[in-house]
């Protein structure tokens, strides 16, 4: 199992260091001056002397090392690291054993949301000034190296920063049935005067196609986010038009199955929550669930037939010469001109000898960015079924470099207010048996959102 | 509130103040030195000094100044462990706490102090927190099992924490029993003989029941556990694998993979047919394309195993190439696997938007990936014929481009097309030479030389470009230099009148001027060639080379298996077996997949019997090293040295002399007699006379024939240890002849011919009395029977144990060897009844210290019954009395070597244990010949 954790900043200097095994070797007393003091890293004074152990073999190894990661696995001497990288902060959990890769990576991404529910941005700053809590959260959600319940909403309870002397004995033992108990992630005794549930459905549309215009892949990953404010436990069910249930339903009429058929949609996997009830799912389809309180994702889906793709890119590029290239995109949207699309943005690359760029471009602003290596235009709105141009002609330098450019692909981004997969939500329906009020009683909102995920058009 | 400026202190005297404010009166006072140590702690300062006025703090009501203390005790007890039984007080006391928060915080982190003294006080408190009311206390309870596991596993034993850990999965609450099943899998991983986790039907019933309730990290535990169950037929399998495939819609990709890895391995007991075998495949392949989508690292480790699941099961993921085309900003290390799987999937079918990839690839940035990009389209071109064409001219186009890496890239994908189909691109080889001067890697140098050689007749200017190459001989590394050293040689047999002096030349350079021994004996055995025998040179050096295969980089069968059951950890991210990588004997006991079975086998079929549990005392495989090597050296000269000449002719003419002899009935009735094993060997009547005379002997009174006892074969050779092959084995003893009954099976990736046997020195002096014959190749994944006569007049040496037997055997890969025991019955030879005159005189003469005594348990057998039973492996009863209710067999018995031993067997009727008393004047043989007692009575 894990067999301890740290987290450094950008330059190697150990932030939090907490070790579970003996196995790993820790750094007690083998070095000072990190933080504020002026001294050396103490990676650079690993002499024969000092033992060197594994909080410096990663940072020597891996932080500190000159090329680019090339596995977020490194095995140093029979150790394992494993690491994740949050803006500039570096989590590393180390293991002698033959551990559950998957779940330790899971881990660390766990452990990067419960320290953001609780202090926000992970920083260096939030991180000293949360060390405290970040210990204590430590010891409660790993133990000897196993992941315990780590849900924010039970921990919440319990680990305050506030000490628990007011607790009543019943408030105590609600904790702990909570936090070991079946439903982990949702404490009793909630009660809103307003019943209220905000269901997001978030889609990211990614595309690859050839310059010729041909779909190499096309697929969309959505999300199923819900923002629940509902009292009591609320035993909730969701329905969306998914072909299988659709055609289930339809079975006996024949012609509602057509009709109702060109709506629904082929979902290829979806994943769920931990609150949805796995079993049921796999027997009849259906999503059930009781809901942690406050946001959550219920819910991640992938499709790939019928996809709707919001936005076509034409490139044409050509070579005038060794020391001129002449650019020209389209784009054409491609929905209702009833919607509007928002935040576009393309990107064309430029080589890395350019010397100059003009750009005219019909719609939006254009800007050659020589730090990006790119043109980058944008357009702020842009309603369906209109198309658009940009014409560049980009100056080269001469170069005696025999490599050719690559001609990375152009690449772009956008929001469009409907969901890309053609996913819609027929129902959620709230119970709460225990309470009086009814599933009419609760507002519900729904929005879609589609957004671009990796969208690239080769040229 | 920030906690930041507890960083900030570094003045001198600090420890000093730090001790006044913690001994000060004020509780926030106390509290914030108490942060203020921990943050001097955590940036490595040294503040142990303080221990005894941190753990002064210790005694409050206050829970995040108690956390804090714990927190400073964890890392300095160690260091200090007279003061942190200062502790101990504090301790036990928080473990009556009522607030069972308190009482788990005490426990979880008692257990982290690893402080020997500091164990002893852990026991009671554990014991009670262990059946605590509180659900909470209980997970807690189960981890702190196994942390006083590693520290003390005796005590844990001698305490019964283990039988309390082992009702905790029966608990109620589903944490409990994750943690529970965590804890107990990771101590039986330190024992693996230990039943610990005595997995059967109900107790996997409660733990998939379980799985339903928990949180996700107790469904990975749970599930991680449940891979390490065989079910006992296909039914249950099936049972299994639909409670777990719910987990595959999991969020957490772990759960995902531990499902995909218990449902890997129990697919391997359904049969292909049913029709839950077709479904389970459809239903793995969405939940591995979507782990494609999570955070790039685990998309790094679901990468890794997919590439094992696509090795192992292609069908699986044989439409899904799509999801493995490479995305511009995905980080390198996923690149590189996605372009690895690409290639494994990549078919007729889908070759040609493989090839359209691959070509955008081979023009990006990273030189690694646009390598690796370049070999991929060679690959293609070896695996789908149909594509080759349009390979070759996708990698002329890149050596076009002029890119230096890229070119000598393609060079050496290229020469491995034209060793896969000879004659039909070698029109290229002219745009390969222009690129002759920017090859600068010898591994590119070495194939475009070998590509001059080879084609050198139609190269009109191969002489003057190997020579070009000859002028930096000493230069290159010495796989050019080897390769240059053929590729002129076969110059000079294709155009001998104009190269004579270039051969010469490197010829000399080979042999005087270099001081590498490859590179001096390749040249000496071409130039004695050459000056020999030419027409024989040109036969050796230009013989047709035979086909290169379509797969490269596949892993080794065996050790493919093994990793299918590590799907998810880090041996399947490494590709490694965990002994590999991991110190120690923890984690390395070695997996196998469950063999096929079906639920109308019964179990007594000897296939059904799980092969990954080999018997317990089965001897090592022993090194190749000592003085067996001296006797193993003439292993290449076939058949063995010593024993007896036997033909197979002989052997037939036995058989027609027995049945010359009006036995028929008898051989209906004899020969056939030892099932299910016994493939009767072919070559009955070894020393023929003997045999007759036994048969005509034994007709005169015995019931059954001869038959003696045969164990079931059992693995004597892993294939991991030995290239691929594995060998199972058994000893048989038919009609006075010994044999070897070995079972050969190939699982490797090549064919193996050539095998031979030899045996070290032993006790008995057994020696093969045959070649071993193994008349067909062994090709992949076949498996041959063969039974091998055995002499018993071989060379002797005493061996430890006495009955261990050292085994050589030789293929066309290398030698192996492995040691074995055999059992010691079946050198008990036919005439070793002794009359009774002679059994009393001998009893008495043997001395009384020569006597021993044994108990042979459960096994409930009348004296006549028994009697039979040891008769059929020569064991004979000389005489029988009843005395005072017991039955007491007087039994005699000779071993090949004319060693005698005498027994007395005393059964009680009723009682299933009997006792034995062996005497011998040779008393190191009684050991073994109390177990061949054992192992006749009770089979």
């Amino acid at each position: 199992m894990i067999g301890g954790l740290f987290i450094y900043n950008h330059k190697g200097e150990v932030l939090i260091s907490r070790v579970y095994r003996d196995d790993i070797g820790s750094r007690q007393a083998a070095d000072s001056a990190v933080f504020s003091s002026s001294g050396p890293f103490p990676g650079e004074r690993l002499g024969g002397s000092v033992r060197r152990n594994a909080v410096d073999a990663f940072r020597v190894n891996v932080i500190h090392a000159r090329q680019q990661v090339r596995s977020p696995v490194t095995n140093i001497a029979r150790t394992s690291f494993f690491h994740v990288k949050r803006s500039n902060i570096w989590l590393a959990a180390v293991t002698k054993q033959n551990v559950n890769a998957a779940m330790v990576f899971e881990f660390l991404y766990k452990m990067c949301d419960v320290m953001a529910a609780y202090f926000g941005k992970i920083s260096e700053e939030n991180i000293k000034n949360n060390f405290v809590l970040i210990y204590e959260l430590l010891d409660e959600i790993l133990d000897f190296g196993y992941p315990q319940n780590s849900e924010t909403g039970a921990l919440k309870t319990f680990i305050t920063q506030q000490g628990i002397k007011s607790q009543t004995k019943e408030e105590q033992s609600q904790i702990t049935s909570q936090v070991t108990g079946q439903i982990g992630w949702r404490r009793e005794g909630i009660k809103y005067r307003r019943n209220e549930l905000f269901l997001d459905v978030l889609e990211s549309v990614n595309l690859l196609m050839s310059p010729q215009g041909q779909v190499l892949s096309a697929h969309v990953s959505g999300r199923v986010v819900m923002k629940s404010y509902l009292s009591g436990m609320p035993e909730c069910k969701f329905g969306m038009n998914d072909k299988i249930v659709i055609e289930k339903q339809g079975k006996g009429t024949a012609d509602e199955t057509s009709k109702s058929g060109k709506q629904s949609i082929a979902i290829d996997d979806c994943t769920f929550h931990q609150c949805v009830r796995l079993s049921k799912f796999d027997s009849e389809r259906s999503i059930s669930f009781i809901p942690p309180d406050g946001e959550f994702e219920l819910m991640r889906y992938r499709t790939t037939k019928d996809i709707i793709l919001p936005f076509r890119v034409i490139p044409l590029v050509r070579e005038v010469g060794r020391t001129k290239l002449e650019v020209k995109v389209v784009i054409k949207s491609n929905f209702k001109p009833s919607l509007l699309a928002q935040k576009i943005e393309v990107r064309i690359p430029t080589p890395l000898n350019t010397s100059g760029v003009q750009v005219i471009c019909m719609k939006g602003k254009a800007k050659y960015k020589a730090s990006e290596n790119a043109i980058v235009w944008k357009i702020k709105r842009m309603a369906g079924m209109k198309e658009s141009q940009i014409s560049a002609e980009i100056e080269l330098l001469p170069t005696n470099d025999k490599k050719k450019w690559a001609r990375p692909p152009i690449s772009m981004n956008f929001e469009v207010p409907f969901a890309p997969s053609g996913l819609k939500v027929r129902y959620l329906k709230v119970f709460e048996p225990k309470l009086n009020y009814s599933d009419h009683d609760v507002i519900k909102w729904v929005r879609y959102i589609g957004r671009s995920g990796i969208y690239e058009t080769r040229c | 509130m920030t906690d930041s400026k507890y960083f900030t202190t570094t003045k001198k005297g600090e420890i000093f103040e730090l001790k006044a404010e913690l001994n000060s009166d004020k509780k926030e006072k106390k509290k914030e030195a108490v942060k203020k140590v921990i943050a001097s702690m955590t940036v490595g300062k040294d503040v142990s000094a303080l221990f005894p006025d941190v753990v002064n703090c210790m005694q409050t009501d206050n829970l995040e100044l108690k956390k804090l203390v714990y927190l400073y005790l964890m890392n300095y007890a160690k260091s200090q462990p007279d003061m942190a039984i200062m502790a101990v007080n504090t301790f036990v006391k928080d473990c009556e706490d009522p607030n069972p928060l308190i009482r788990a915080l005490a426990v979880r982190t008692m257990g982290c102090i690893r402080v020997d003294k500091i164990t002893e006080y852990l026991c009671e408190p554990l014991r009670k927190c262990l059946k605590d009311e509180d659900p909470y206390v209980r997970k807690t309870a189960a981890v702190c099992v196994a942390k006083l596991h590693d520290i003390n596993a005796q005590l844990v034993e001698d305490q019964g924490f283990l039988d309390t850990l082992k009702d905790l999965i029966s608990d109620s609450n589903p944490m409990v029993v994750a943690n529970a099943v965590a804890a107990l899998s990771e101590i039986a991983e330190s024992h693996p003989s230990s039943n610990l986790l005595d997995l059967n039907p109900q107790s996997i019933n409660k733990l998939l029941t379980a799985l339903n309730e928990c949180t996700e990290w107790g469904q990975i535990f749970i599930l991680d556990c449940l891979a390490n169950y065989t079910p006992k037929d296909d039914r249950e399998a099936q049972s299994i694998c639909e409670r777990v495939t719910p987990r595959l819609s999991h969020a957490n990709s772990a759960v995902v993979l531990s499902a995909v890895k218990v449902l890997m391995k129990f697919m391997e007991m359904l049969s292909k047919d049913l029709d839950y075998y077709g479904t389970l495949l459809k239903k793995l392949a969405p939940p591995l394309v979507t782990l494609l989508s999570a955070e790039p690292e685990l998309q790094y480790v679901a990468l890794r195993n997919i590439n094992l699941i696509v090795q192992k099961r292609p069908e699986i993921l044989k439409h899904e190439m799509k999801v493995f085309f490479v995305k511009y900003n995905d980080p390198i290390y996923v690149k590189l696997e996605k372009l690895d799987i690409m290639i494994r999937l990549a078919s007729q079918a889908n070759i040609a938007q493989v090839l359209a990839e691959l070509k955008e690839y081979a023009t990006e940035v990273d030189v690694d990936f646009v390598r690796k990009a370049v070999r991929a389209i060679g690959r293609c071109a070896i695996k789908v014929e149909q594509s080759a064409e349009r390979c070759v001219s996708t990698l002329l186009d890149l050596i076009q481009t002029k890119v230096n890496y890229v070119v000598q890239e393609a060079i050496v994908v290229i020469k491995d097309i034209f060793r896969k189909y000879p004659n039909k691109y070698e029109s290229v080889i002219a745009t390969l030479c222009e690129n002759l001067d920017s090859l600068d890697e010898p591994e590119a140098r070495a194939a475009m030389i070998w590509i001059v050689g080879e084609y050198a007749e139609r190269i009109d200017n191969a002489d003057e470009l190997l020579e070009s190459f000859l002028e930096g001989f000493h230069d290159e590394s010495t796989q050019v230099q080897l390769q240059l050293l053929t590729a002129i040689v076969k110059l000079f047999l294709k155009k001998p009148t104009e190269t004579q002096e270039l051969v010469q030349q490197v010829l000399s350079l080979a042999t005087q001027d270099s001081d590498n021994p490859d590179l001096r004996d390749r040249g000496y055995i071409y130039w004695r060639l050459l000056s020999t025998d030419p027409v024989a040179a040109k036969e050796v050096v230009l013989a047709e080379k035979p086909l290169i295969s379509e797969e490269t980089d596949l892993i080794e069968p065996t050790l493919l298996d093994e990793l299918i059951c590590y799907i998810g950890t880090l041996a399947s991210v490494y590709h490694k077996p965990p002994s590999a990588f991991v110190e120690g004997g923890r984690g390395v006991v070695h997996k196998s997949l469950p063999p096929r079975t079906a639920s109308s086998e019964s179990a007594e079929s000897p296939e059904t019997a799980p092969t990954g549990a080999p018997p317990g005392e089965q001897p090592d495989v022993i090194p190749a090293q000592g003085d067996l090597l001296g006797d193993l050296l003439n292993l290449d000269l076939g058949p063995p040295v010593s024993g007896p000449p036997l033909a197979t002719s002989s052997v037939q003419m036995g058989a027609v002399d027995l049945l010359g002899g009006g036995l028929d009935s008898l051989i209906g009735g004899t020969n056939f007699v030892a099932p299910p094993t016994a493939a009767v060997p072919a070559n009955l009547g070894a020393p023929i006379g003997s045999g007759l005379s036994d048969l005509f002997d034994l007709t005169s009174g015995v019931g059954t024939l001869s038959g003696s006892y045969v164990a079931p074969k059992a693995v004597w050779l892993p294939a991991m240890k030995a290239k691929g092959l594995e060998i199972s084995g058994t000893f048989t003893r038919q009609v006075g002849s010994i044999s070897m009954d070995l079972q050969l099976t190939n699982k490797a990736l090549q064919v193996m011919t050539d095998f031979a046997i030899q045996f070290n020195r032993n006790s008995f002096g057994l020696a093969p009395a045959a070649p071993l014959q193994v008349h067909a190749p062994l090709s992949p994944n076949q498996t041959v029977e063969i039974s091998l006569p055995l002499s018993t007049v071989g060379s002797v040496m005493k061996m430890e144990p006495l009955n261990n037997l050292q085994v050589a055997v030789k293929n066309n890969i290398d030698v192996f060897y492995f040691s074995t025991l055999y059992p010691l019955h079946i050198l008990f030879v036919e005439d070793g009844k002794m009359d009774r005159q002679m059994f009393l005189a001998t009893w008495k003469d043997i001395p009384n210290e020569n006597e021993a005594q044994f108990q042979i348990r459960d096994c409930p057998l009348n004296a006549e019954a028994a009697s039979s039973k040891l008769q059929s492996s020569n064991i004979f009863t000389v005489a029988k009395r009843n005395v005072e209710g017991q039955d007491m067999l007087y039994q005699s018995l000779k071993l090949t070597n004319g060693i005698w031993v005498l027994a007395e067997l005393r059964i009680q009727p009723g009682n299933p244990s009997c006792t034995l008393s062996l005497k011998c004047r040779a008393p190191e043989v009684s050991q073994h010949v109390y177990q061949a007692y054992e192992t006749i009575l009770k089979n």
